[in-house]
């Protein structure tokens, strides 16, 4: 009882944006797409909606092959990034069109209507057009008309991303709260690492065309299976070296020496990627077994409670993301502590090893 | 008064000047404007445009023109539409040099076609009918419709079509119920433009009718006729000839710069 993607590819020319694909998302549940611009999120999200058929492969609901049916036959809904309402009906109208196109009585879709309206908090705004809304607004609509009749797949290409910064957690907050109860399948396109994080349920992770893991977020985040997830799964990015294991030593940059750490206390000796994400560095001393950089400072971001420092080392840039204020000059050196008990292991061909 | 109102002002009088030297002539006596030089209608009269719209073989003229004009917008927008939709939503082979070939027959002289369309006309029976204008017209007013329609289409994220079709729409009631409305300023833009074009274009019309669907514009350029020079007349229905401009323009005026700039500001 779930959607099925088996072995998708999709091609265009020469050009492939999806290459094959295989992804079960089980009936009820939040599934993230995590990727960057052009990863391939919205062109995984129209395979599924039927709003393209792949080049190959088959696409299964509930059992049964749906690959070839078009959209209209698929019982979906779909969210854009951009306000996509019908901009000649009123805001009532745009909630009810796949109501009406379906068949449904007046009685039945008004009642639907008003149900969504109040869960978005659009009933004085009914009679309007959406032109006539805020940006806000004008999605609450798109989303009304989402969820207002009883799709088996509801998809949101980057809904929130055009939204001003407190509306956007606002509807944040709102979302999970729409689908709950439901049986329909979501699925969530974003760039944002920490969207992902906030919505839990599953995240796949898309990289150029592929989905490189698929499984329960926070699982995702903390043992990514390869280096490609970690990068794609951490914002700011995670940080990156070449290290060479002997005992329980680490050479990395050439000079630095730092203590192997329980990460990596049971691989062979050996050339590793190191990667730590930027929290885990930091110009604060540290107890736990930690190693140090220096180098020097390209950028420092304040914020109220937290310094983001981009360093240069040894022609890599590192960040640095700590709690507290700490005002590194621009240009200057600096000496930041690596937490190596919390750094991932990656084999040079991408895996991750511990 | 302010010297900067100088520049329009003078700018104003250039372009209303014949105008209303039309509009002068139209209320005088052929004798009177060929007398010599007067700015106001010295014997002020209203007997051309009685003339006009009481003798049939004037009236009708623009009863024909109006018809071939009507027929020709309305043909040039519906083959117009889909051919325009095409074009914003698809990738085809050749569809740009496809593209800019349609513009260039906007670019092509008419007086090139008239030898050619007069032939084919009269041989399949088409000359001096209303059809036969429209037709012709549709020359240069369908890729011109093509081009407005497309930029103003273009102008509508392709996610609308699919969110059409997510909410269960077929591709024909998506179209008629959803996309026309939403570029009903387009749709307007272009019609408008068909029209004027029509309206105005002479050397077709004139060539392709003789009795049966003669155009107001060859009816008001034969200058001579068997009671002579009637240069009130001619004046009088070239003021005539000047309203139906007026009025549609009115209709589209919000619009018309992005018409001109073929939908695409």
């Amino acid at each position: 009882m779930s959607l099925e993607l088996i072995d998708i590819t999709k091609r265009v020319g020469a050009e492939t944006y999806i290459h094959p694909t295989s992804l079960v998302l089980p009936e009820g549940s939040f599934n993230v797409l995590l990727g960057t611009t052009l990863s391939g999120k919205t062109t995984l999200m129209q395979l599924m909606a039927g709003i393209q058929s792949p080049s190959s492969g088959t696409i299964r609901f509930r059992g049964q092959d749906v690959t070839r049916f078009p959209v209209q036959r698929r019982n979906v809904s779909m969210v854009y990034q951009q306000f996509i309402n019908y901009p000649n009906f009123t805001v009532y109208d745009n909630i009810a069109s796949p109501l009406k196109v379906a068949g449904m009585s007046a009685a039945e879709i008004d009642r639907r209507v008003g149900a969504a309206a109040e869960l978005l908090r659009l009933q004085p705004m009914l009679k309007r057009r959406p032109s006539e809304l805020s940006g806000g607004q004008q999605q609450r609509t798109a989303i009304a008309r989402a969820i207002v009749k009883d799709s088996d797949l509801i998809l949101m290409d980057e809904p929130l991303a055009n939204l001003d910064y407190k509306l956007r957690e606002e509807l944040r907050d709102e979302l999970p709260k729409l689908f709950a109860g439901r049986n329909a399948i979501v699925v969530y396109a974003t760039t944002e690492p920490s969207e992902a994080l906030l919505f839990g349920g599953n995240t796949a992770t898309l990289h150029e065309g592929r989905v490189t893991q698929f499984g329960p977020t926070s699982a995702t985040y903390r043992a990514p299976r390869d280096l490609t997830t970690a990068q794609v799964f951490s914002d700011p990015p995670i940080n990156i070296a070449d290290v060479e294991k002997h005992g329980n030593k680490l050479k990395v940059f050439g000079d630095e020496s730092w203590p192997a750490g329980r990460a990596a206390e049971n691989l062979p000796d050996g050339r590793y990627i190191f990667g730590i994400r930027p929290h885990y560095v930091t110009p604060l001393p540290v107890k736990a077994k930690t190693g140090e950089i220096e180098g020097r400072v390209l950028v420092t971001e304040l914020s109220g409670s937290e310094s983001v420092i981009h360093l240069s080392v040894a022609g890599k840039t590192w960040v640095s993301q700590s709690h507290g204020i700490h005002p590194f000059e621009v240009g200057s050196q600096a000496r930041l502590h690596v937490e190596v008990n919390r750094g991932l292991f990656f084999l040079p061909s991408g895996e991750l090893v511990s | 008064m302010k010297k900067r109102y100088l520049v329009p002002i003078v700018y104003i009088i250039f372009l209303m000047l014949p105008i209303y030297w039309l509009l002068n002539m139209s209320f005088k006596t052929t004798n009177e404007i060929l007398g010599g030089f007067t700015a106001f209608p010295r014997e002020f009269t209203l007997d051309s445009y009685r003339t006009i719209l009481t003798d049939p073989t004037w009236y009708m003229a623009y009863v024909h023109s109006l018809i071939y004009v009507c027929i020709n917008t309305v043909l040039s927008v519906s083959v117009a539409l889909p051919a325009a939709y095409a074009f914003s939503r698809y990738r085809f082979l050749g569809d740009k040099h496809l593209f800019f070939w349609l513009l260039s027959n906007r670019m092509a002289p008419p007086a090139v076609f008239v030898l050619p369309f007069v032939q084919l006309y009269s041989s399949v029976g088409l000359f001096d009918t209303h059809l036969a204008v429209a037709l012709a017209h549709t020359l240069f007013n369908i890729p011109l419709a093509v081009w407005i329609l497309e930029g103003f289409m273009s102008g509508v994220p392709k996610e609308l079509d699919e969110t059409a079709y997510v909410d269960g729409y077929s591709f024909p009631a998506f179209f008629i119920k959803i996309f026309l409305p939403t570029i009903s300023a387009g749709i307007g833009v272009a019609a408008f433009f068909c029209f004027m074009f029509s309206w105005v274009e002479m050397l077709l019309a004139k060539n392709l009718t003789s009795v049966a669907a003669k155009p107001i514009v060859a009816a008001m350029t034969k200058t001579a006729s068997a009671s002579g020079y009637e240069l009130g007349l001619l004046a009088a229905a070239g003021v005539l000839t000047l309203i139906p401009g007026a009025i549609v323009i009115y209709f589209v005026r919000n619009y018309i710069a992005k018409g001109f700039a073929l939908g695409r500001v």
